[in-house]
Parts: C-alpha cells; structure tokens; sequence
C-alpha cells in the first residue's frame, strides 16, 4: 500500500506540473482530471473511500465537465495556443516559483518540526461515520454550504445568461 | 397655608408650558387669559402665603423651608429643589408677582397689535417663573437656574421683534455682557461648593462665619466672585453697557425686566449673601463704589438722552446703583426697600412712556414730543407721579423716603462717608432733573407730535395702581424725625441685619432737608432750562466744552467705543488672523501625511488580479514564517 | 470494504502533507504565471483540492470524520465558486474579446 501511495502521488504531482505548464486548455484539463483521479487513488488509500467517489464524480466528472463546456463553448483554437506560448516565457517562472517555494519550504519545516510527528494507525472512515458527524454536529455547516450552493446557482445563471444589449 | 409656596412659580410654569405647547390653537383671548391669568393667580398664591406668613409668630429667625425633591445625588454633592421663605425672599415675591401681573395686564392691550402675541407672553410667563426661581431658591445651584432663566428671558425678549439686526444686536450684546458677569458668579459658586462643601445658602452662610474670620481671603475673593456677577445682571460699573441697548424689546418687557425686576438679582445676590461680604470689608466697600460711580455716570447720561426709554434706562441703572450704594454701607435693609419703591415707580414710568410711544405712532424722541398733558390725562399724572417718586419728592413719595434712607445710611452708617452720601446727594440733584426734564418735554410746552390713538382702561388701570404703590409705598418706613414708622426694617431685620445709627437726630434732620432741597433744587432748575429758558440749553450744549461732554455723555461715558477698541476689536482681528484655524493645519498636515501614504500604497493598486494573489501570497508567506520563526 | 490494519497502512503523515503542500504549491505557481482566466480557475480548483487532501490527511491521522466532513465543504465551495466563476468567464469574453486578465485592470485604483 505504501508504494501505491508514492505511485499515486507521483502521478498527482507530476500531472499537476503538467497542467500549469501546457498550452492547450484541453491538454490541461486532462491532465488536471489525471491527477484528481490521482489523488482520489491517495484518499482511498488514507482511509477515505467515499471521499475517493466524491473526488472522481464531482471534481474528475462535474467539474471538469463545466471547464470542458466553457473551452469549448469559448472555441479558444490555435491562436489561443499561440498567445499562451508568447505568455509563458521562462522569465515569468521565476518570481511565482520561488514565492510558492518558499512557502513550500516553510510547510514542510513545520510539518517536520514534530507537531504532526505521532505517527498513528490509519483507520477507515466509513461513509456513514461521516454522514453521523456530517449532519450532526456540522448540520449549521450544511445548512450553510446549501445557502452558498443556492446563490451560486443563481449566481451563476444570472452572470451566465447572454444579455441582449450586448449582442447589438 | 405656607405650603402653597410651590404653586407660586409652578402656576406661571404651567401657563408658558400652556402657551408654549398648545398656543397655537388659542385665539388671543385664550392667550391673554393664560398669560395673564397665570401670574395673576401666582400673585393671589402669594400674597395668601404672604398673609400667612406674616401671621406667623414673631420669634427671631422667622422662615419658611420647603423642599420638593432631590434634584440629583452624588456623593455628598445633593442639591434640592427647595424654596426658602423669609423677610427678603418674601419681599422679592410679592413684589415680582404684583408688578409682573400688572404688567401682564397691559400688555394685554399693548401688544394687541403684534403677531408674536402668543411667544410674548410665553416669554413673559417663563421670566416670571425663573425669577420666582431666583428669589425663592434655597441653594444656589438653583438660584444660578433662576439667574440664567431670567437672562435667556432677557435675551428672548430683547430680541422679541428680531426682523429688525439691530435688536438681534442689542439681545446678543446684553446676552453676551451678563454673560461675563455669569461666569464669574459660576466660579464663585464653585469656589464656595469646593470650600464649605454645600450649597444650601443658609449652611452656606453659617460655615462661612465658622470657618473663615472677617478679611480672609478666601471670604474676599468669593465676595468678589459673586459681585461680578450681580454687576453683570444688575448692569453696573463696567457691565453697565447692555442695558439702553436693552429697551429695544417692547416696552412692557423694558419694565418688568430691564426695570422692575431682573436688573435687581444683582441686588438680591448680595443682600442673600451679605454675611459674606460682612466677612469682607474690602469687597463691601468695592460695592459702595460701584453703586456711587454707577449712580454718577448714569445720571449725567440719562440727562442728555433723547429716546425717553434710554433716559429711563440710565434712570435704572443709576437707581440700582442707589442699591449697590446702600448694599455697600450695610444698609440691606434699605436696598431693599428702594427696592420695592423703585420697581413701582420706574415699572410706572415705562408703561407710562409706553403709552405716550403708542399714542404717538412710535415715537421715541422727547423733543419731538411735547404738550401731551390735556390729550392724555392718566397717563401725564402716572407719569407724573412715577418722574416725581423718582426725582424724590420730599414727603409724599415713595421715592424720598427710599432713597433717604439709603443716604442716611450712607452718612451714618460705620461703613459709610460723607464723600458717599455727598455723591448720593449730588445724585439725587441729577435724578431731579433728568426726570423732570422728562415732564417738562414730553407733557408740557406745545404739541409737536399728533397724538393717535388714546390708551384703554386695560392700560390706565396698571398706571393707577402703579402711581398709589408710587406714593403710599414710602409709609411703611417713614425716619424718625418725621413720624418714626420703621415696619420694613423690623419686617426684614431677622435677615437682614441693621445697626444703632450713630448720628444723633439733628445731623439726621440736616441731611434730611439738604436732600430735599436737592431734589427741589433739581426739579425747579428742570423748570428752568426744559420749559422756561430752553434756549439755554441750546446754548450750553453748542459751546465747544459743552458739546463735547453731551456727546461723551450720550453715548454713555464712551464705554461702548473703550471696550470696542479694547476687547471687541483685537477679538476680532485675532478671529480674522485666525480665520483658517491653526489647529487646523494640524489636521491638515495629518491629512497630508496620509495622502502621502496613499499616493505610495496606491501603487500596488496595480487592478490586475495576478498581481493581488501575489501579495496575497507573500503575506501568507510572511505570517507562516512568523509562526516558524517563532 | 477491505479489511485494513494498522501495520499495513503506516504511511507517514509527512509524506501525505508533503503532497498537499507540493500540489498547492504548483496551484499557486499556476495562478500567479498564468494570464488565461481560465488557466486561474484552474489552478485555484487545484489549490482548493490541495487544501482538502490536507484535511483528508489529518483526519486520517487522528481518525477523526471530521476531515471528511470539511472536504465536504470545500467540494461544495469549489463546485459554486467554478460555476460563478466560468459563468464570469463567458461574460468576461464576450465583454473584452479576450481571457486576459491583465487586460481587465479597470480596478486600477
């Protein structure tokens, strides 16, 4: 299980790179689903299956799917491809990578500074022990996320929807 | 019975509350009823707790207190709202409720015309109520109530027909004037609170002989704390400026305020506090000769006036000084009783003055009056009477037998000279002759004006019982030599101490008669100069000296133009000079420093997204090496 | 379910941080380099599942459902947050021809 989860991870990580660093917005997109897939693998490894399933059918499928709609829909093509190749010079890499670096390199000094360092067993998390914990003490919290997912829906059409001034 | 003291000053509160709140829906019948009615029922209350009062046994500290509540209460610090009933307090009231009354009265009628009727007698109302406060407080934390009730009623009333700026002027200057002398009391208050730990003017009175010995200085300044204010209210040297500017309210308002009663708490003040000033030598002395200066000046101004309200106005200010003069010597007793004759005599002179103003369209000027005596009988021999009382006629009026007591005292009292009683001779010359030199102009000689309207009974009533109170006010103390009537001075003598005259009979008839004859003197040099030779006049007044000294004396000793260069102006100049406010360039500099703040930080408001999740990032960046570094 | 026991799941809770923070990291790298919007969006769902896998993570340590449970909301976040933002997206590119966000800097301030 170890080695899957190094396999895993792996993937995640290098897949991630792979989508911050391609042109095409479809190549990035499914490497971005790659590595969701990926880290759903992680999660099902650290003991969270259902978890696992939410990864793979919202973010992997939903969400993706939402992304691959606008690309599509925006029809971005060649010369998309080409204006984000004169973007991404190799001088613009270095201020970001350096800042996320650094705080990279802080996160991992505090993660070895031994506050984290009592290693335990891992144990399953079964999808009913979290719908206990879900909609007992959290229920303020899913009511919340229902109040931000109603606006969001809204929201969205409302932004969404093709104004008819605009199109004169 | 002597419990109804409350309803004295409540019955004129409920009436301005009346007006003040429901006027609006009341025709002016309705308003003069209230206005009127109320006071007149105040007056009724008074003179049943007077009676009352009175009836009381005789024993040696006879008063009356009633306390109606706690006005507030912080640790050792509770001031009431409590009446305190004795001689003086009595005297104050009876005299505030009948003089205001008939004042009310007419205005009834005199204000018939004018479109503020409801406002004035809610103004009126509201005086009353406050100067029932002043007299009848028991602490004087609510004497200052009263005091500062009176000078917003003041203000209110000078500026009573604020169309016009220059009563607007004349309001805020009189505001503004006693105002100096408020403060001054304010501390005094402070000064005795912070010392002798109460309020309460009788405890105040008895830990000021207990703790402080005659001279202390403490007693002095206090003393002189309170005098500044009673000079600021009572409009004598140097406050004395607000008061001719005064009588540009209606003339009702010039007589029972500027007259009768507000200008007279000064009086009340220290005639209240005298233990305090016995406790002071100096300051009483710093009395006698502000009363004596004031009594000079205001009687050589009156007597070159030509609006006939400012003569009467200098009359006032130059009597009030009588009271200050006698305040001074000690004779508190007599102060109070020229008191009490002069809110008679000079209430009548201005109802009668405005009478004669009405009858004559609004006319002001004495010069352009004249033969008014067969067109308007009542009023010629109110007026008459009022002029005669003031000028001190010997034997039948009011006005001799006050204002000999005071000289009297002033000569024979241990705190009193003859340089003072010689000054209040001179004055009682000078008060002769400016007040005849008022008969003779307006009522005698021929008629220059055309006389309009005649005034209604509403009007003559008040003169007529103005003009007996005028004469027959003198008889409740007649001196020895000429009947030995002394029922004021024991009335008043459990408060207001007197002392063994040291003269003997014969000096005391002696002055007597050169006062007399000062008065006559005057009278009869009035006949001369104002009715016989005017010419005389003229001619005085157009040689070079002459002139001169009219004019100083009518613009009333150049007071007006010394504080306008000495205080008004350079206040002025440094209001203009500070026009921009220099504490403001302080906050102007501030704002500037946070402009140059912004225009830096404004910098990073670069607006592309990219570059704010940058910074967005670095502080996560910093935070967490923070909590590393920690 | 597989039966798992203790021994044969002891991955070490660095090693899954580690992962976490690597793969924020890169979603940090790809919003600050990126100028395509939709590159941005992107890279926040990144950041965003980053900071889930760490909850994961530590609920998994401490074997408590709570880390579950606050994926859960960050799922929910990610789903509303990327359907408002893509619907700005559309709007965005109909308005300025363009997905670049440099370009949309009237917020100059």
């Amino acid at each position: 299980m170890t080695g899957a989860f190094y396999l895993a991870s792996l993937v995640a990580a290098v897949s991630t790179g792979l989508v911050i660093t391609s042109l095409n917005a479809v190549h990035a997109l499914l490497y971005l689903i790659v590595s969701f897939l990926a880290v759903a693998v992680v999660f099902f490894i650290l003991g969270a299956p259902f978890i696992a399933m939410l990864e793979i059918i919202i973010y992997a499928g939903a969400i993706m799917v939402l992304f691959v709609f606008v690309v599509m829909m925006l029809n971005l093509g060649r010369r998309a491809i080409e204006q984000e190749a004169g973007w991404l010079t190799p001088k613009i890499w270095i201020g970001p990578s350096i800042l996320s670096a650094t705080l990279l390199g802080e996160l991992l000094y505090l993660f070895g500074s031994g506050i984290l360092s009592q290693a335990g067993g891992i144990t399953v998390q079964a999808p009913k022990q979290v719908s206990v914990v879900l909609l007992g003490p959290y229920l303020v919290g899913v009511e919340l996320a229902s109040m931000l997912l109603l606006p969001g829906l809204v929201g969205a059409y409302h932004v969404g929807r093709q104004l008819k001034s605009e199109d004169a | 019975m002597l419990n109804l003291l409350w309803l004295v000053p409540t019955l004129p509160l409920l009436g301005f509350l009346a007006l003040a709140v429901a006027g609006g829906w009341f025709s002016r019948k309705t308003i003069a009823l209230i206005g009127v009615g109320s006071v007149g029922l105040s007056l009724a209350v008074a003179g049943l707790v007077g009676s009352a009062f009175i009836g009381l046994s005789g024993t040696a500290d006879r008063s009356y207190d009633q306390v109606l509540w706690t006005w507030l209460q912080v640790s050792g610090f509770g001031p009431a709202i409590g009446f305190h009933l004795d001689p003086l307090s009595l005297v104050m009231m009876l005299v505030i409720t009948l003089v205001g009354f008939l004042i009310h009265l007419y205005s009834v009628e005199y204000m018939i015309e004018d479109e503020g009727y409801r406002r004035f007698f809610a103004y009126m109302n509201l005086f009353v109520v406050a100067m029932l406060t002043l007299v009848l407080a028991d602490n004087l934390l609510l004497l200052y109530l009263g005091w500062e009730g009176v000078g917003l009623c003041s203000y209110l009333l000078i500026g009573f027909w604020y169309r016009d700026p220059a009563n607007g002027a004349a309001a805020q200057k009189a505001f503004i004037v006693t105002r100096l002398g408020d403060v001054a009391l304010a501390i005094g208050l402070f000064l005795l609170f912070t010392h002798l730990g109460t309020f309460n003017i009788q405890d105040l009175m008895t830990r000021a002989t207990e703790q402080w010995p005659v001279g202390s200085s403490l007693a002095a300044i206090a003393a002189f704390l309170l005098l500044g204010g009673a000079v600021g209210k009572s409009a004598q040297l140097p406050l004395q400026t607000w008061l001719p500017d005064a009588m540009a309210g209606p003339t009702p308002v010039s007589a029972l305020i500027h007259a009768a009663t507000m200008v007279t708490a000064g009086m009340y003040l220290i005639a209240r506090t005298h233990v305090l000033y016995s406790l002071a030598p100096i300051a009483q002395t710093a009395v006698a000769m502000i009363g004596a200066g004031t009594l000079l000046l205001a009687a050589c101004s009156a007597l070159v006036q030509r609006d006939i309200k400012r003569v009467l106005a200098y009359s006032t200010i130059s009597q009030i000084g009588y009271m200050f003069l006698a305040l001074g010597v000690g004779a508190w007793g007599a102060a109070l009783f020229h008191f009490t004759t002069h809110a008679f005599f000079k209430a009548l002179l201005f109802l009668a003055a405005g009478a004669v103003i009405q009858s004559l369209h609004e006319e002001h000027d004495i010069y352009r009056m004249g033969g008014l005596r067969q067109a308007l009988p009542v009023t010629f021999w109110t007026f008459l009477i009022g002029a005669a009382s003031l000028a001190g006629f010997p034997l039948v009026t009011a006005g001799f037998y006050s204002k000999d007591w005071i000289l009297w005292e002033a000569w024979a009292s241990p705190l009193g000279s003859p340089w003072l009683w010689g000054v209040g001779v001179i004055g009682a010359f000078l008060t002769a002759l400016y007040s005849f030199r008022l008969v003779f102009n307006v009522f005698f000689g021929e008629a220059k004006a055309e006389v309009g309207s005649r005034p209604g009974l509403m009007v003559e009533g008040p003169l007529i019982v103005l003009a007996a109170g005028s004469l027959i006010a003198g008889f409740l103390e007649v001196p020895r030599v000429l009947g030995d009537v002394s029922l004021f001075s024991k009335f008043v003598s459990p408060v207001l101490p007197s002392f063994e005259a040291t003269a003997s009979i014969t000096t005391e008839s002696a002055l007597q008669i050169i006062t007399m004859l000062a008065a006559l003197l005057g009278i009869a040099v009035a006949y001369v100069l104002f009715l016989r030779r005017p010419a005389l006049v003229t001619a005085m007044t157009e040689t070079a000296w002459g002139s001169t000294l009219s004019r100083f004396w009518i613009e009333g000793w150049g007071f007006d133009r010394l504080y306008d260069t000495w205080f008004v102006r350079p206040f002025l100049w440094v209001a203009q000079a500070n026009k921009d406010d220099l504490i403001d360039r302080v906050y102007e500099g501030l704002a500037w420093l946070i402009r140059q703040f912004f225009a830096v930080l404004h910098r990073t408001q670069t607006g592309q997204v990219r570059w704010y999740a940058a910074v967005l990032a670095a502080g996560s960046v910093v935070i967490v090496a923070l909590v590393v570094l920690s | 379910m597989p039966e798992m026991n203790a021994e044969s799941l002891s991955i070490p809770l660095t090693q899954g941080m580690l992962l976490a923070g690597v793969l924020f990291a890169f979603g940090l790298i790809g919003l600050l380099v990126r100028r395509n919007l939709i590159f941005m969006l992107m890279s926040v769902e990144i950041m965003l599942n980053a900071a889930g896998l760490a909850f994961i993570v530590a609920g998994a340590h401490w074997g408590q459902a709570d880390g579950q449970v606050m994926f859960l909301f960050i799922l929910t976040l990610a789903a509303a947050e990327v359907s408002v933002g893509l619907a700005l997206v559309l709007q965005l590119y109909r308005h300025f021809q363009t997905l670049d966000a440099d370009a949309m800097s009237r917020l100059w301030g």
